[in-house]
């Protein structure tokens, strides 16, 4: 049961990548591709950290794996938004 | 069903490092090329995860991704900086040109004649089966090396001396960096968003590089990944716009340079004085000495690389100096 539970939570977890994925490479301007990569991946990478917490069985594992998807998501936000002021105060420049 | 999917993956692995490595190099943008160069690292650092080498995966990730590529992109910075960005070239700029691309012809012939030879030892090693019994001699002793991590045990003990001149390079590039280059004025300081990242970062970098220093006693870890994370502290807090990272003042700076190298010399001239081999350490204090040397390889690794992001000693420092030679 907890092997499908957490099998069914990556295969979702890629399906998210696979979305962010498509749409930074078909998404019209840089804000909406941002937004579809960040978005996506985050909530992709959660995904595939617990569904791997639950596979390892293994509290400390589980852990780390919250820590990892944490960092990520707090390097992946501050970076998105430093792109897109970046872009915006560049195109309000010129 | 399990090998044949690891197959698949190693083969996916394979074709993103070599397509990334290619994209890199025919990219005729800088930016790009270091952009998709860190990708490489990181994507190269997965690969040797794969092959079961997570120290060289950590020091891949650390130094090869993270902090070259930041090093990277800042000579890029200062390179465009420098270049007219209308067509017309000069006589003399042409004759440059010139040089450059047949440079890049020669670069490429060594690079391909580097690659024949590592592939070459490579069969020839496979072919001896000598591999095996390097690992199984470097097992057998790893019980007086003084730590648990045959890695450690190889770099820090087995082939202390190969370390000590790694750092002795080390010391030479951050020499020659101090003594050309001056620092590069500082960044703006940055907004709320990236000054609260930089706020819980750091001390979570400066922590990690002191349980990896800890930990490289007897799992994946030690001085070189320690030490570029400590100088990822120094160079998210620069990025931030702070003018205080963390480098200490000239004076002491050039002691911390120095204290890879130093220390190593230290304790391997100590034990030559009470009549053991030069870096023989006594298997009782094994453990202790190579901590020792391993702390302040940190440091000077960590400073060596901050000093390559600065690009030189800053402006502040080096007139404090004069003024201390007056």
């Amino acid at each position: 049961m907890i092997e499908l539970v957490s099998s069914l939570m990556m295969v979702a977890g890629i399906g998210f990548y696979l979305a962010g994925s498509i749409g930074l490479l078909r998404l019209p301007d840089l804000y909406s591709r941002l937004h579809a990569l960040t978005k996506a991946d985050n909530l992709g990478l959660g995904l595939l950290a617990a569904g791997l917490a639950l596979h390892s069985q293994d509290v400390f594992i589980a852990l780390k794996l919250l820590l990892v998807w944490l960092a990520v998501l707090a390097a992946s936000a501050a970076s998105a938004h430093l792109i897109a002021r970046h872009a915006h105060r560049k195109e309000a420049g010129s | 069903m399990n090998a044949t999917s690891l197959l698949v993956f190693d083969g996916l692995l394979l074709i993103s490092i070599v397509s990334l490595a290619w994209a890199a190099l025919a990219s005729p943008d800088a930016r790009r090329s270091v952009i998709l160069f860190m990708a490489f690292g990181l994507v190269l650092a997965v690969a040797w995860g794969r092959l079961l080498a997570p120290n060289v995966a950590l020091a891949e990730a650390a130094i090869g991704a993270g902090l070259s590529g930041a090093l990277l992109l800042v000579a890029v910075g200062e390179q465009s900086k420098h270049t007219p960005h209308d067509g017309a070239v000069p006589v003399g700029k042409r004759n440059a040109l010139r040089v450059r691309a047949t440079l890049q012809w020669f670069i490429t012939l060594l690079c391909a004649a580097l690659a024949a030879t590592l592939a070459w030892a490579l069969l020839h090693a496979l072919d001896s089966a000598t591999n095996e019994r390097l690992a199984q001699a470097v097992s057998e002793n790893l019980a007086a090396s003084g730590v648990s991590n045959p890695v450690t045990a190889i770099l820090l003990n087995f082939r202390a001396h190969d370390t000590l001149l790694e750092l002795a390079v080390l010391l030479t590039a951050a020499l020659g960096i101090l003594a050309i280059g001056t620092a590069r004025p500082d960044y703006q300081r940055a907004g709320p968003v990236f000054d609260g990242l930089a706020r819980w970062l750091v001390p979570v970098l400066i922590l990690t590089a002191g349980y990896l220093l800890w930990v490289g006693a007897h799992a994946p870890g030690g001085a070189f990944q320690a030490g570029a994370t400590l100088a990822a502290a120094a160079v998210v807090l620069r990025l931030a716009g702070k003018r205080i990272i963390g480098l200490p003042q000239a004076g002491t700076l050039r002691v911390i340079l120095a204290a890879g190298a130093g220390m190593f010399l230290v304790v391997g001239l100590t034990l030559l004085l009470l009549g053991r081999p030069f870096l023989g350490y006594p298997p009782a204090w094994a453990g202790s000495l190579i901590l020792l040397i391993e702390s302040a390889a940190m440091l000077a690794i960590a400073a060596t690389l901050v000093v390559a992001f600065l690009g030189g000693r800053s402006p502040a420092a080096a007139s404090n100096d004069e003024n201390n030679r007056c």
